[in-house]
């Protein structure tokens, strides 16, 4: 038994027909083509399949997607193939990523922290990002990237002060 | 080859593939759908080990939106013979007669629909006769439980041939190593010290689950398989499905996009035999996708038990004797390489004259155990530098110089007899003592926080002989492209190879595309496996860049350029066909020299094309009340030749040590009576951010493999080696107490405390 839903998807107003047991994950796979956001633990507890729905990040797999009715959903391709943000810029500059599985996740989450606390410290990106888990454990690099895409933004932002 | 023509060698490219990671683009297994396909869910085994009596599928078959469910007779219509293994042809596709473990598949439903897929693998009901079961490698050599009736080894390794038909037995293989005199060695020491180590079952836990996706064509005389699938190696799943369906491998294509992790997992078949058959059955694309759960019942690491015993005089080590006993699980995978190929470094990186190794391959009623990062290196490590720790503290010497006195110098014979070639032992010792700043005083601590510190040295010997072939393509405009089956799961490959290329070939890494592994299109590589692709397949990339290099510069010739003229490829081409057409193909084609061991003595003049090094030191803070321990500072230093690619090796040890670090204080697969308590993220934790040491440090030591591909060699295994071992000797010297087994978790060590004060607490029920 499908019902129609209306949501804003990366800017854009679409519909789906979605079954009332769809997570939001098989929303964007079956419905859109988007596989950035994936099902790992299917837990809510790696954060492969982090989506931002009204501005706050979920766990997509846990998600129902008849949910996103009426919602403003942002995933990792939201921008258009060949641009980059600042998060996925330092991610590319420091090598923070391995495999690439976990990667989505740990961009949109960095790129909230940086949203809420935009010149965190090495605490405060840990604690942030321990729900997001990389088994190749770039963890590192992550930090360090998190602080580069941190550092440029403030740069970016005190250029457009002036 | 120490020239640096173009400064490609030594650079920190960036991934090639990055942008597509970064943006959640980059193609996986996963992603794919293609029309018609229908999905399977997985029915398994809930006994350790039985007789199947029945499998009643009707009320599955009658739900609404199952295409059908099959079980072994299904799949022996398409496939008679339908047991696959690299090291024993000992796995069925699904379960035939009996059942070997919790977990085993044992049919499987077909849907449009995932979800009804699974709705209806519930209604699927097994009955089973159940047998005794034995779980642990240990009992497993005398116990009355037999996990399989009769061995079953491949043709493909002529030293497992003696085990045919062998009989009333767990042990899949037993490996001998005799080198001296142990027993006089023993008689002559001044000390002799005997200790025995347990490490446990742990999983890979690739974020992206095991996937497999296969597609049927043609007739009967002229059908042709397509699987697409999450596999570290193609070439083998090509070799083995084709042998299953007495097909020649060219009716067969194996394509895999990136991977979403594998750290050994996704080796030889895993999902690619099943989705085969399945495809051929119902005529229509079949797509299997695990879960995180279902990953617990696929393949884990060996748990081993290793009593090692030591003979010292005058500060030398001058016997040793080495019993390991690997839990393999029900079905072989490469279990029984392990206890060869690693078993033979048990003794350590050490020069002992007398040495005896008995290494033993076990079946047991767990989930099938394989390679995991370090192919057993990390088990027998653990024992190894623990017991070198344990030693020096009785001996009242110091780790380092106890270390320094005993270990294998170039040149030396390894306990094979293997002379020690372009080993940094040394020079990895001396680098890690120096960051440790190990000649200094250390605060050790006081009341209820006490602090200590700790190394360990491995090392591990690379698998031979394995064989890797490259195509170097030119195409008329001068741009290049690598075709080549190895596997890129986020080690950095593409980006090293297109790295080596670009060397060879003057021209930029960024400028090199490298197709992923079609064996429709890519040549045959042996795996991705034991660090052994950036030697192997980048060997046969230098070597598929030189042939294209001369056949270009032999193009000039013909064209009466003079030699180094410099005119650029595009020109020659157009010179040539008069316009923008051609290819120049160069090939590369490595396999190295090896001679397999005597089976009696296991001595061989030639065991490794190469030998790995890696060692860890840790500092660590110990909360006596709670036996909770802090990794304060984590220090990794390997031998990895001369780093292609800087940026992505230390990424590589970095990685190797966290995940090791899982593996020493966290993670363990809970197994009561056979069945897996913990399998799922919620129970099983992995490393996160919180997890890791605040200082981490990682180096590579300037050293140069010589036969390698501009003097490089494998990283990916080599942060694994000393981290457990370096975390137990540090445990030890801050509170005097000394864990044996993995993992060292709060629980144990406070246990160990409460002992060591006189005052145990009760044992669990």
């Amino acid at each position: 038994m499908k019902r129609t839903i209306h949501f804003t998807l990366n800017g854009a107003p679409v519909e789906a027909e979605v079954a009332p047991h769809w997570n939001l994950v098989e929303l964007l796979q079956r419905e859109f083509d988007l596989f950035g956001a994936r099902e790992s633990c299917a837990q809510g507890l790696c954060g492969c399949c982090t989506v931002m729905v009204n501005g706050a990040a979920v766990s997509g797999c846990l998600y129902l997607a008849v949910f996103a009715d009426g919602a403003e959903v942002v995933s990792i391709e939201h921008l258009p193939d060949g641009k980059l943000d600042p998060v996925q810029e330092a991610f590319l500059e420091c090598g923070a990523f391995q495999c690439g599985f976990c990667t989505p996740g740990f961009v949109l989450m960095a790129r909230e922290l940086l949203r809420a606390h935009p010149d965190p410290d090495e605490e405060e990106i840990r604690h942030y990002l321990a729900g997001n888990l990389c088994r190749c454990a770039a963890y590192p690099q992550i930090v360090e990237a998190v602080k580069l895409a941190a550092r440029n933004m403030l740069k970016a932002h005190d250029g457009k002060d002036q | 080859m120490a020239a640096m023509g173009s400064g490609q060698v030594g650079r920190s490219v960036r991934r090639l593939e990055g942008a597509a990671k970064v943006t959640g683009r980059a193609e996986y297994v996963h992603n794919l759908r293609l029309p018609g396909m229908l999905y399977g869910k997985i029915v398994r085994s809930t006994v350790p080990h039985g007789r199947i009596r029945s499998i009643d599928a009707a009320q599955a078959r009658a739900l609404a939106g199952v295409h059908g469910v099959a079980t072994i007779e299904d799949i022996r219509k398409v496939v008679p013979e339908p047991f696959y293994g690299p090291a024993f042809h000992d796995q069925p596709i699904l379960a035939v007669d009996k059942v070997h473990y919790v977990g085993e598949p044992v049919a499987v439903v077909l849907a449009g629909d995932p979800h009804v897929a699974e709705a209806a693998a519930q209604l699927v009901v097994a009955d089973y006769e159940e047998l005794p079961a034995v779980y642990d490698e240990v009992e497993a050599m005398t116990s009355a439980a037999i996990v399989h009736e009769v061995l079953k080894p491949a043709g493909t390794f002529p030293d497992l041939k003696h085990l045919q038909g062998r009989r009333g037995t767990n042990v899949a293989l037993d490996f001998h190593l005799r080198r001296g005199d142990p027993e006089k060695g023993f008689a002559e020491a001044d000390h002799v010290f005997e200790h025995t180590f347990r490490t446990q079952q742990v999983l890979h836990l690739p974020l992206e689950p095991f996937v497999s996706v296969a597609e049927a064509s043609g007739g009967a005389d002229d059908g042709r398989l397509t699987i697409h699938t999450a596999s570290q190696s193609p070439s083998f799943v090509r070799i083995e499905i084709a042998r299953l369906l007495g097909w020649p491998e060219n009716r067969v294509r194996v394509k895999v996009p990136y991977l979403g992790g594998g750290f050994g997992a996704k080796l030889y078949i895993k999902l690619e035999a099943l989705v085969a058959a399945l495809a051929l059955v119902v005529r229509r694309p079949v797509k299997i996708s695990l879960t995180m759960e279902e990953q617990f019942y696929t393949l884990t690491k060996h748990a081993s038990t290793f009593r090692i015993k030591s003979g010292v005089k005058n500060g030398r080590i001058t016997a040793r004797a080495c019993e390991v006993w690997w839990n393999g699980g029900a079905y072989a995978d490469i279990g029984p390489r392990i206890t060869q190929k690693s078993g033979f470094t048990a003794p350590g990186p050490y020069d002992i004259d007398n040495v005896a190794i008995d290494s033993y391959s076990l079946y047991t009623n767990l989930t099938p155990a394989g390679a995991l990062r370090g192919f057993g290196i990390p088990q027998l490590v653990f024992a190894y530098e623990s017991h070198t720790d344990l030693m020096a503290r009785s001996l009242g010497l110091d780790p380092v110089e106890f270390r320094r006195a005993n270990i294998l110098r170039e040149g030396r014979p390894q306990a094979t007899g293997t002379l020690m070639q372009d080993a940094a032992i040394a020079e990895v010792l001396d680098r890690l003592a120096a960051r440790m700043n190990w000649g200094k005083p250390f605060d050790h601590g006081s009341g209820t926080i006490r602090r200590g510190r700790g190394i360990a040295i491995g090392f591990k010997a690379s698998i031979s002989p394995t064989t890797s072939i490259a195509i170097v393509n030119v195409a008329a405009d001068g741009s290049c492209t690598l075709y080549c089956s190895t596997v890129d799961m986020g080690q950095g490959s593409d980006t090293a190879n297109a790295q080596l290329v670009a060397e060879v070939l003057n021209i930029r890494a960024e400028q090199v595309t490298v197709v992923h592994p079609d064996t429709d299109v890519t040549p045959y590589d042996m795996a991705t496996l034991g660090s052994r692709s950036l030697f192997h397949m980048g060997n046969a990339v230098r070597l598929a860049a030189r042939d294209a290099r001369d056949k270009i510069a032999a193009l000039a010739r013909e064209l009466g350029l003079p030699e180094g003229s410099n005119v650029p490829v595009a020109e020659l081409f157009q010179k040539k066909y008069k316009m923008q057409a051609g290819n120049i193909i160069g090939i590369g084609s490595y396999i190295p020299s090896y001679a397999p061991p005597d089976h009696a003595t296991g001595q061989t003049p030639n065991a490794t094309p190469y030998w790995m090094v890696g060692a860890a030191g840790a500092e660590v803070e110990v909360d006596t009340e709670t036996g909770h321990v802090r990794v304060t500072r984590l220090v990794n230093v390997a031998d990895v030749g001369r780093p292609i690619n800087p940026r992505i090796v230390e990424s590589q040890l970095s990685g190797a040590a966290i995940m090791q670090l899982g593996f020493t204080m966290q993670e363990k697969i809970e197994i009561d009576g056979g069945q897996i308590v913990n399998a799922s993220l919620a129970d099983y934790k992995i490393p996160s951010l919180l997890d890791i040491p605040s200082d981490m440090q990682n180096e590579a030591v300037e050293t140069e493999q010589h036969s390698g591909p501009f003097g490089a060699k494998g990283v990916g295994e080599s942060g694994t080696f000393g981290v457990s071992p370096a975390i137990a000797n540090a445990i030890d010297d801050a509170v005097g107490v000394r864990l044996t087994s993995l993992p060292l978790t709060a629980e144990t060590l406070y246990r160990a405390l409460r002992t060591a004060a006189n005052a145990p607490l009760e044992v669990e029920p």
